[in-house]
Formats: structure tokens, sequence, C-alpha cells
């Protein structure tokens, strides 16, 4: 694996003096002969906060998943600190310190809470009760409902239990696909600001949303997908303030 | 039948039925993993007895062994049965399934996959083994030790019945203890999700058919024990104990465990009542009973839940 290029142009990239923590390269992904995303370049920077828009069926939740090893690219390349990542497998790679909350929430439904979270911390030999506490101060309503099984728990509860569950595994950089999912307004501001409080403590976030104006709001930098291509990307204020983006997807946003 | 009939089979079908319990376990433990049924569940049960067979013709108990060589002998025999269900079981996963799964093989393939293997362990096992029935050698000397209801329990028995509950109780310490138990429930539910928290899939697979494997080799012990050692004795018990994991609920290893007793009493209690040409017609009449009452099995939730 050569990746020395690769870091060099790294150096090259923005002023920041922060480091490149995700560095897709023309990335492209195929469902048997259907190409869902079609070449596409995506850089996250340590600290960050990076919006994936786009509308149902752009490529978001193909991009997560590729990036954590559940599918492959066939061409271009996944780069984690400048290492390639992909070939690797999904549970390796959790030990790069890259966490995933999937879309649909997909809690562990017949285990606790207490469970589901102690399942988040599976790649460490023992569980950080220290970590866990961390995520119950989060979540107050988790500690509250920790011995109850998660199947039990409203959509908000569960999707708050994914990202416990996810900060278990003590992740570098988080990967979000669309927290905000069938949500009420008032959870899902909820969850927006946690999302920004776990990212003051330290994660990195790559966060999917449907619902624009908030992830940007929220966001350093987005890229808009369209049709598995990125049709636009900037800073979240350019593209918040961008006629394109309020076309196409302040209104859907509202709903 | 009179009352005291009635004790007597009835502490029959409880033992019967444990043994069954422990078969049927290996199944649904495999089905909650693999949404497979692992119809060569039954040769692993079979070579499970030849490996007690083999051992114990090695170290040769011959006649009236003291006390203490007694359960050295049943320990050793055990073992071997252990190990032969377990590398079955672990070989059958390697190089029967997991290339179906690289290859995201359709569940048809695996279940054809699964009576292939079937045909061709017990196949193997006529031709290397014999094809003549052979009783294990007498490890102790048999007696009965305790009555209960009034129904004498002998060592053979006893030995059954306290295997079955030890090796059930252990695995439901294991599944909901341990952190491998996390891992075969967390794959059981979500694979996927599993792997994401970090769970190696094949890991979790392979160890999954060595526990399987290990009881229904055991389980295998304890029933040449009770009957003989034959290339073909897997298909009755392994297709019985395959009905009591649907009755019990197939995924949920404590329905696995309810409906192997229960099929056990049903079976058993059949003989006096019906006669013994019954005994396994009764066994499907439970099963299809359950299925057209309670298709999901009678502790049996949704697909997934491995406890
Ligand atoms: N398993 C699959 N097999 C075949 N095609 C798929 C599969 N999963 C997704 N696709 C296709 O790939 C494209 C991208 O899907 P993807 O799920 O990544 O979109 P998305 O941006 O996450 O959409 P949404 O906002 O609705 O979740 C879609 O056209 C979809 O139909
Ligand atoms: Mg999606």
């Amino acid at each position: 694996m050569s990746t020395t290029t690769e870091l060099q142009k790294d150096a090259g990239t923005a002023g920041t003096s922060e480091e490149t923590l995700l560095e897709l390269e023309s990335m492209r992904v195929f469902y048997g002969a259907i190409e869902a995303i079609k070449g596409i370049d995506l850089t996250v920077r340590k600290g960050e906060i990076v919006a994936l828009l786009g509308g149902n069926g752009a490529g978001k939740t193909t991009t997560l998943r590729t990036i954590s090893g559940m599918l492959q690219p066939r061409h271009g390349q996944v780069l984690y600190r400048g290492e390639r990542i992909d070939g690797i497998k999904s549970h390796e790679l959790v030990q790069f310190g890259i966490g995933h909350v999937p879309e649909g929430r997909r809690v562990f439904s017949t285990m606790t809470v207490r469970e589901n979270l102690e399942m988040g911390a599976y790649r460490f030999s023992s569980v950080d009760s220290a970590e866990m506490d961390r995520v119950f101060t989060l979540f107050p309503r988790l500690a509250e409902r920790r011995s109850q099984q998660a199947g039990t728990l409203s959509g908000g509860e569960q999707q708050m239990l994914a990202i416990g569950r996810a900060l278990m595994g003590k992740p570098e950089l988080l990967l979000l696909d669309e927290p905000s999912m069938g949500l009420a307004p008032l959870i899902v501001q909820q969850i927006f600001e946690i999302i920004e409080e776990i990212n003051k403590q330290g994660t990195t976030v790559l966060l999917v949303e449907q619902n624009a104006t908030q992830a940007l709001g929220l966001a350093n930098r987005g890229y808009v997908l369209e049709t598995g291509e990125v049709a636009m990307s900037g800073p979240a204020a350019d593209l918040l303030a961008d006629s394109r983006i309020r076309e196409a997807y302040l209104g859907e946003g509202a709903a | 039948m009179s009352l005291q009939e009635f004790w007597d089979y009835l502490v029959l079908g409880v033992m019967l039925g444990s043994l069954y319990a422990v078969i049927a376990i290996g199944y649904t433990l495999v089905y909650g993993v693999l949404q497979l049924i692992n119809f060569a569940h039954s040769e692993v049960f079979m070579l499970g007895a030849y490996g007690s067979l083999i051992v114990l013709q090695l170290v040769n108990p011959g006649d009236n062994p003291t006390a203490v060589a007694s359960i050295g002998f049943v320990a050793l025999a055990m073992a071997g049965s252990a190990l032969f269900g377990g590398v079955t079981a672990y070989g059958l996963e390697k190089v029967a399934y997991r290339p179906l799964r690289r290859r995201g093989a359709p569940r048809l393939i695996f279940l054809i996959t699964a009576i292939g293997a079937s045909f061709f362990l017990y196949n193997l096992a006529g031709k290397l083994f014999g094809r003549d029935p052979l009783p294990l050698p007498e490890m102790y000397d048999n007696h009965n030790v305790f009555t209960i209801f009034g129904a004498g329990v002998n060592i053979t028995q006893l030995l059954q019945f306290a295997t079955a509950v030890v090796m059930m109780i252990g695995l439901d310490l294991v599944v909901n203890r341990t952190k491998l138990g996390k891992g075969i429930r967390a794959v059981a539910q979500d694979a996927e999700v599993a792997g994401l928290m970090g769970v190696d899939i094949d890991k979790v697979i392979s160890r999954t058919f060595i526990i399987g494997g290990v009881l229904g080799g055991v389980a295998g012990f304890l029933f040449a024990n009770l009957n003989q050692v034959s290339y073909t004795m897997g298909f009755i018990p392994g297709i019985t104990a395959f009905a009591a994991a649907v009755v019990g609920g197939i995924g949920n290893i404590r329905g696995a465990m309810f409906g192997g007793i229960l099929i056990g009493i049903v079976e058993t209690m059949t003989v006096p009542l019906l006669g013994d040409e019954w005994r396994s017609v009764s066994a499907m009449v439970v099963l299809i009973l359950v299925l057209m009452f309670r298709p999901m099995g009678i502790l049996g939730e949704r697909v997934g839940r491995a406890a």
C-alpha cells in the first residue's frame, strides 16, 4: 500500500493545520451492474462536522457503507489517515476508530439498553464504565431505561441508543446515517445538539442527512450528492446561501 | 395404564426429552446465526457416538472396573464424543457452508448442501466403521441408584439426564453471560451491525457450530450408551430433535429445551397408550399441531432471537 502520494496531496489542500482523517478518491460503487456511486471525492478533516446531503437514492447510505467496509468500491480508494482501508472488513475497521450509526438505527431489539451499549464496546476486552457513564450523561433517558429491552424504546430513544452504542467504541470518526429520520422536530433538535456536543468533545463527524438546513447549520462543510455524483460542495454557510440548495432541499427539509 | 406406569414412562420421557433438547439446541443455534437448517447435525450426533466408541476401544475398560476407573472411562468417552462432534461441526461449516456464504448463495442451496453433507457423512461412517451396529463397551456396572415417583433410575439414565442438564445450564450461561454469547446473539439479530461493533462474524459462526457440535456429539454418546452405535443412528433422533426445535420456536434456545422435553414425554407416553410403532408418529403429530396453531413455535417470537 503506497500512500505517500496521497499524504502529500492532503498537505496541499486547504489552509488549515488540521490533518485529513478520511479521504474518498474517485470512488465508484456498484450493486451488480448498477452503478450507485459514480466516482466521488470527499475529504473529512479531524475535528470537523461534514454534512453529506442528497435526496432519496442519491447514494448517501451506499457511501457510508463503503467507508465502513460493508461494501467494496470497484474503482478508486478509501483512505483513513492516509492508509488504504477499502478491502478491510467492517469488524476489523472498527479498530481504526470508525464508528457507524446505521440508517434506521438497527439497535439489538431483544437486548437491553445496557447490553446494546456493551455491544458497542465489543472491540475492547472489557467495557469501560466511564464511557458508559458519559453516554448516560449525554442521554439521561437511556440511563433511566438501562434495563429495558431496546425494542420497546421509542424511535427517538432508539436513535439515542444507536448513537450511544457507536460512542462506546470510542470512535475518532463517527458516521451518522440520517439520525433525524422519522423523529419529531423537538427530538431532532435534541439529537442535533448532542451531535454538536459529541463533536466538541473531540469526535469528527460525517453526517448524512436529508434535513439540509439543520445539518448545514451544524456542519463546517457539506457535500450534495445527486444520483451518485457530487453535485455541489463547499463551506456550510455557502451551501446554505446557495439558491439551488434552497430550491432543492429547503422545501423538503421542512417536511 | 396404571398410575405407576404413568410415573415410570414420565420419568423415561423426561430423560429421553433431555437428549432431544441437547440435540435440538444444535439446530436452533445454527439457525439463529445462519438461518440454516443444518440437516447434517444428525451426523454430528452419530459421529460423536463413534468418537466415544473409538476412545473406549482404545482404553478398553475390561471387566468390573473400579468406581474411580469407571468415572474415568465415562469422562474419556464423553471427551471423545465432544471432540468428534465439535470437529465434525467445525469442518462442516468450514468446508460446506462457508464457501456458499462467501458467494451469497440462496437459502435452498444451503439446504441441499446440508442434506448432501448428511448423506456423505453417514455413508463415510458406514464405510470407515462398518455397517453393523456395535454396543459401547461397558464402562461401569449398571444398577438402580434411586427411585423417583416409584420409578427406578439406573446409572445410565442418571448419567444421561444429569449430563444433559449440566450442558443446558452451561450453554445458557455461555449465551447470556459471556462475550462470545453476546456476539452470538448479536449476529443472530443483525449480523451486519454486529460486524460494525467489531464482532468477527466468521469466528462467531464457527464457534457456534463448535458449541452445537460438542452438545450434539455428547448427546450421541449418551444415546449410544442406552442403545448402540451405528452409522444410521443419527437419522431418527436428528429428525425428532429438529421437530423439537421447531415446536419450541426455531432460533430460541430455551424453546429448543422445552420442545425437546415435550416431545420426549409425548413419544414415550405413546408407547403404553398406542404401542411402540406409534412413537415417531406422535412426535410428528405434535409438530403438526403446534405448526397449525402457533407457526412460530411455542416460545418463538420472531426469527433472530437466540435466547
Ligand atoms: N442492495 C442494493 N441492491 C441494489 N441497489 C441498491 C441496493 N442498495 C441501494 N441500491 C441503490 O443504490 C442507489 C443509492 O442508494 P442509497 O441507499 O445509497 O441512497 P440514499 O442516498 O441513502 O437514499 P435514502 O435517503 O433514501 O436513504 C439507489 O438507487 C438504490 O436503489
Ligand atoms: Mg440512505
